[in-house]
Parts: C-alpha cells; sequence; structure tokens
C-alpha cells in the first residue's frame, strides 16, 4: 500500500518534470483570469489633468489597482508589495505600468494623486475621474467602492477591492493579483508577462 | 572599604539588571510609513506584555500629531475595509503585533515628518500605564 502511494508520488512527480520540461503551459504563481473579464479601457484624469484612455499604455503590461490617498495602511502596502516585486524585475521593469485608481475623487484631486503616485516609484501612475467614470470601470471589472460616514472631523473611510489586474500589452485581461500574493510570486508572474 | 563597595555595587547591579530586562510593558519595531502631503499615516509596533494579567491599550498620542486612531483593516482579495477599534488587548506574557494589513496606527500629521526622522510617541493603557516609545519614519514604500 504505502509503495503503491509512493510509486503514484514519483509518476506524478516525473509527469510534472515532464510536463515543465516540454514547455508545456506557462505556471502562473498568482490567479490567472485570462479571458474571464473584458479588456482594459476607462476614460480618467491623471496627474498632468490629461484624460487619458487604456490606449496610452498600449505596449506595456498595465496593472490596475483601485484604492484612495486617505488609506494608510492596505494601499500602501499593496502598492509597495507590487514596487518591491517590480524591483525584483530589474529594468525590464519599465515594461509595466501601475495605475492606481482613485475611488475618492473628492480628496484625491490630480495633484495629491501625482504626489502619492510617485511616492512609490517611476511606474506608478494616480488616476481618478468623474463618479460616472469609476463607476463605468469599477463595473467593468466587477469590483465596487462605498464611502463610511464621515466621522466628526469629516474623515471618512472608503470601502475598495483589494484586488490587482494585470493586462498584457494589448490590454487583455490575464492575471488577478492581492496583497497576500508576495513580491516574488508577483515578480514571477509579471516577468513571465513581459517575456512572452 | 573599597573592595566592600565594590561588591555591593556589583550586587546591586545584579539586583537591579533584571528588574530593568523585565519591564512590564516593552515596544519593538515601532515605525510609520510616511504618506505624501495631508493623507494620514500608518503606524506599526509590537506591545510585549510581561507581566501576569492581561493590558488594554486605549490611547496613543504624538506631540507631532493631531490625531491618532487605532485600526483595523479587513478583507485581502475581496473588499477592503478599515475600522476604527476603541482599544487593543495584549495578552497576559504575550504580544500585539500592529502590522501592515492589519491593526494599525491611523495618524494625522500636526507637524511635518521626514524619511529617517525618530518620533516620541507615548502608548496609553486601561489601568493608568503609560509607555513612551520611539518610532522611525520610512518612506510610503516602508
Amino acid at each position: 500500500m504505502m509503495r503503491c502511494g509512493f510509486a503514484a508520488t514519483a509518476a506524478a512527480l516525473f509527469a510534472a518534470v515532464i510536463l515543465t520540461a516540454c514547455g508545456g503551459k506557462q505556471q502562473w504563481q498568482t490567479t490567472n483570469i485570462t479571458g474571464v473579464m473584458p479588456d482594459l479601457k476607462f476614460t480618467l484624469t491623471d496627474g498632468n489633468k490629461q484624460i487619458e484612455h487604456a490606449g496610452a499604455y498600449r505596449g506595456k503590461i498595465k496593472l490596475l489597482y483601485f484604492g484612495y490617498t486617505h488609506c494608510p495602511d492596505v494601499c500602501p502596502l499593496t502598492l509597495a508589495t507590487i514596487g518591491r516585486a517590480l524591483k525584483k524585475i530589474g529594468p525590464e521593469a519599465k515594461q509595466t505600468v501601475v495605475l492606481f485608481v482613485s475611488v475618492d475623487p473628492k480628496r484625491d484631486t490630480p495633484d495629491v494623486l501625482k504626489q502619492y503616485a510617485d511616492a512609490f516609484g517611476p511606474q506608478f501612475v494616480g488616476l481618478t475621474g468623474t463618479q460616472s467614470q469609476l463607476k463605468a470601470l469599477a463595473k467593468r471589472y466587477r469590483v465596487s467602492y462605498s464611502y463610511d460616514k464621515p466621522d466628526a472631523q469629516g474623515n471618512y473611510a472608503v470601502n475598495h477591492s483589494g484586488a490587482v489586474f494585470v493586462f498584457d500589452r494589448d490590454g487583455k485581461v490575464r492575471l488577478l493579483m492581492n496583497r497576500t500574493d508576495g513580491a516574488d510570486e508577483m515578480a514571477h508572474d509579471l516577468k513571465q508577462l513581459i517575456e512572452s | 572599604m573599597c573592595k566592600s563597595s565594590v561588591l555591593l555595587l556589583a550586587l546591586c547591579t545584579l539586583l537591579v539588571a533584571p528588574v530593568f530586562a523585565a519591564a512590564p510593558i516593552t515596544v519593538s519595531g515601532a515605525w510609520i510609513r510616511l504618506i505624501p502631503g495631508d493623507a494620514p499615516c500608518g503606524g506599526y509596533l509590537a506591545i510585549h506584555n510581561n507581566t501576569d494579567k492581561p493590558i488594554e491599550l486605549t490611547e496613543v498620542s504624538g506631540p507631532d500629531f493631531k490625531r491618532i486612531e487605532l485600526h483595523h483593516s479587513m478583507g485581502a482579495g475581496g473588499m477592503s475595509h478599515m475600522t476604527p477599534v476603541k482599544s487593543i488587548t495584549v495578552p497576559a506574557q504575550g504580544e500585539f503585533s500592529f502590522s501592515p494589513g492589519g491593526y494599525h496606527l491611523m495618524m494625522w500629521r500636526r507637524n511635518k515628518l521626514d524619511v529617517g526622522q525618530q518620533v516620541p510617541l507615548t502608548l496609553h493603557f486601561s489601568d493608568g500605564w503609560t509607555v513612551r516609545a520611539t518610532f522611525t519614519v520610512k518612506g510610503a514604500a516602508g
């Protein structure tokens, strides 16, 4: 019985090695969502106050994340993890762009967003838009956002998606990452996308 | 005379040293994530409770901040949200960590902070204990 188990494990391992050696399908360490969501498309504003369409980043690997700058924990943690992943990739990281879309346009003016995005590295771009532009983009990727009631000082928390959507050079959706994925896993998959 | 003084001093050191080592509450790894502009910063630390009773942290204050709240982030893959909490409990002979993606201090600045700066803060506990801690300011990317 025991022997049988060993034999089966060995056979499975052997099969896995053969598959990998034959360069079968690409192995992903984050979640492969190829084909399950529409191509990247939006109308938003960036720190230079221009309207950006997804086409502006054609040819780059695009990472899309929804957040807001008055988020002291999860948003910078996610962006910092992406930043570490990009550092691991090295010079090829120039072929990526991280689109940080603020769903809090009331506080996140283009100037605030530019300053914020710049703090994470040259690949980071802060975008925002009108409520209808933001809602359209959120709906496209089946995420939502909402605002908590302001406290006595007028501060409010924003509930937002924790997901990072990754699109290839042509804007096709490929991967879903989140902050529990490590920088190593992100770097592995982004490098694989850059080189494919 | 001299010899016995030295001996007495050595004895005192021996007696006092363990008292310092076993301070009832200690803090380690305290840092602040500096966010550009006026947005609040995040603060992180580990609190060690060396006593035999649970202790409750109710407030954190410091001269460089207008307001500091204790917050908890929840949700990873799905929706992320942040809730203020009134206090946190550090178990007896245990520790509690404020760490990225979980519990954190939400800190509204009064004064400008710079990366590398050492910032004093005071932790207030429900039974009247106060503990001073020094936080290191790091960049947005940690």
